[in-house]
């Protein structure tokens, strides 16, 4: 088997089924194999909040977790990512509406300023968390080095990083401090 | 006018023009159908090159083959009297979280280390990196220090050359068309150390501005054996062989390795670009050569 299951249209377009599991859920799409993963998601699933800035992956705004690591969905074409697990931000908000204790943290430090890079920052974050829960502020920092932020800068980021860190270890989850 | 021009090219950039896919399960399959379909057709690995250039039009394939579903070649692997195999498929942070290269040859998972960002190395790979031939890239000299060997499979067969003989300009290499780039092997050696130092103008996602490599034997302070292979300055990665000349035979010291430094600053050719001129490359190169030959010989690999 050369190929993936594909369907000719009578312009004898090819487009092809890809399975996707994105935040838990299976998802199917038909697209072409020029169809990149950002635009499936974004287009096609109607995730918005994974964020196109560059496009050539450069900036991380299209950050998602693909099998839980960081990559620039802008770089991926959806019919390689078949069958592969996504998380994108919408994919962290726990049961109901409770925030991942990253995104509590980066509204108590302020870490956001216009948003765009946010969703990015907090999914390399969390691949960061899962694989090494109390890192220093310099894994911090190399961590978020492929998420640019062209407003309020990177320090609040990484102070948000490092206390939802202290907080998840401390069993605290989503608690505020004090 | 010039931003009606700027807005169609920008906005027919970031998508991609039409090809057709194939995910074969075998590199035979793979390269029949490259041999199938012609020049028109280009190997997908990560595409963390191949895309971008796709976007911009600098390339226009009329197929990708995609080498997803060919699992053996993402493997790290170690084989007795060999050498230690490096699957063209694995990501640049499978080297750099690799057991085995952190056992024998740190300085590789170092070198993956710095380039790009967490993204790319999550996604791109050691062949593309190699078959990409970027002058700047950041395996080749640390590969070609250690004296890998690449195999190349087509059609007819398999061939195997030492990397050192691989590139032959900017984006260019003796592969052919319907050839695919299927493991690195670093065979085993008597050297004592290696490492690879790159300066680029920020700590992360930025190309060398300069990369150089070295590996060493060295016993009882006497350098037996040297290879010194600078990136970023000549179309190619290339070896400074007067510099490793210099240094065989020799005991350790401060002077030899200024020396080594200076021949080497003396045999690269830069160029002149937006990252720096070719004058500040060559006395980077003296410096660097000097620093990767201490580490080397005083850290072993790292």
């Amino acid at each position: 088997m050369t190929t993936m299951q594909a369907i000719t249209d009578q312009n004898g377009v090819k487009r092809y089924m890809v399975n996707l599991v994105v935040n838990g859920d299976h998802r199917t799409v038909v697209v072409k194999a020029n169809t990149l993963l950002v635009n499936v998601l974004r287009d096609h699933l109607d995730l918005t909040g994974t964020k196109k800035g560059c496009e050539l992956g450069d900036c991380g705004s299209c950050t998602v977790l693909l099998n839980g690591k960081p990559v620039n969905s802008c770089l991926v074409l959806a019919v390689e990512a078949d069958g592969q697990e996504i998380v994108t931000i919408e994919g962290l908000v726990q049961q109901g509406d409770t925030l991942d204790p990253l995104q509590e943290a980066f509204i108590d430090h302020a870490a956001v300023q216009c948003g765009y890079c946010t969703p990015g920052m907090i999914l390399s974050a969390k691949a960061l968390l899962a694989k090494n829960p109390s890192p220093t502020e310099q894994e911090v920092r190399e961590a978020i080095a492929g998420n640019l932020c062209r407003c309020t800068g990177y320090v609040n980021v990484v102070k948000a990083v490092m206390v939802a860190a202290k907080r998840l270890q401390e069993g605290r989850g989503a608690d505020h401090e004090g | 006018m010039r931003m009606v021009r700027f807005i169609r090219e920008g906005g027919k950039a970031m998508y991609l023009p039409d090809f057709n896919y194939y995910c074969p399960h075998s590199v035979q399959e793979a390269c029949a159908i490259l041999a199938d379909l012609g020049a028109g057709a280009k190997v997908l690995a990560g595409g963390t090159d191949l895309l971008i250039k796709m976007k911009h039009e600098l390339v226009v394939p009329k197929a990708l083959v995609s080498l997803k579903n060919i699992r053996s070649l993402a493997d790290i692997g170690y084989v007795e009297g060999k050498g230690l195999i490096l699957g063209a498929r694995c990501t640049h942070n499978d080297l750099v979280n690799s057991t085995l290269l952190h056992q024998r040859y740190l300085s590789v998972a170092e070198a993956a280390h710095q380039m790009a960002n967490n993204q790319i190395r999550n996604i791109g790979t050691v062949g593309g990196n190699l078959v990409n031939a970027v002058p700047s890239a950041d395996l080749p000299p640390i590969l070609i220090a250690l004296g890998a060997q690449v195999t190349l499979v087509g059609p007819g067969g398999e061939r195997t050359l030492p990397l050192e003989q691989f590139f032959t300009g900017p984006g260019q290499t003796v592969i052919a068309h319907d050839e695919i780039l299927t493991e690195v092997v670093i065979p085993d050696q008597s050297t004592t150390g290696s490492t690879y130092i790159k300066f680029g103008l920020r700590r992360s996602g930025a190309l060398a501005v300069v990369g150089v490599a070295a590996a060493v034997t060295v016993v009882e302070r006497v350098i037996r054996e040297a290879r010194i292979v600078l990136g970023a300055v000549a179309p190619t990665p290339i070896r400074a062989r007067e510099a490793e000349e210099r240094l065989v035979g020799n005991a350790v010291s401060t002077e030899l390795l200024e020396e080594a430094g200076i021949r080497a600053a003396t045999a690269c050719k830069p160029i002149s670009d937006i990252r720096a001129s070719a004058e500040y490359r060559r006395d980077l190169v003296r410096v660097l050569t000097k620093r990767s030959l201490r580490r080397a010989i005083e850290q072993g690999h790292v």
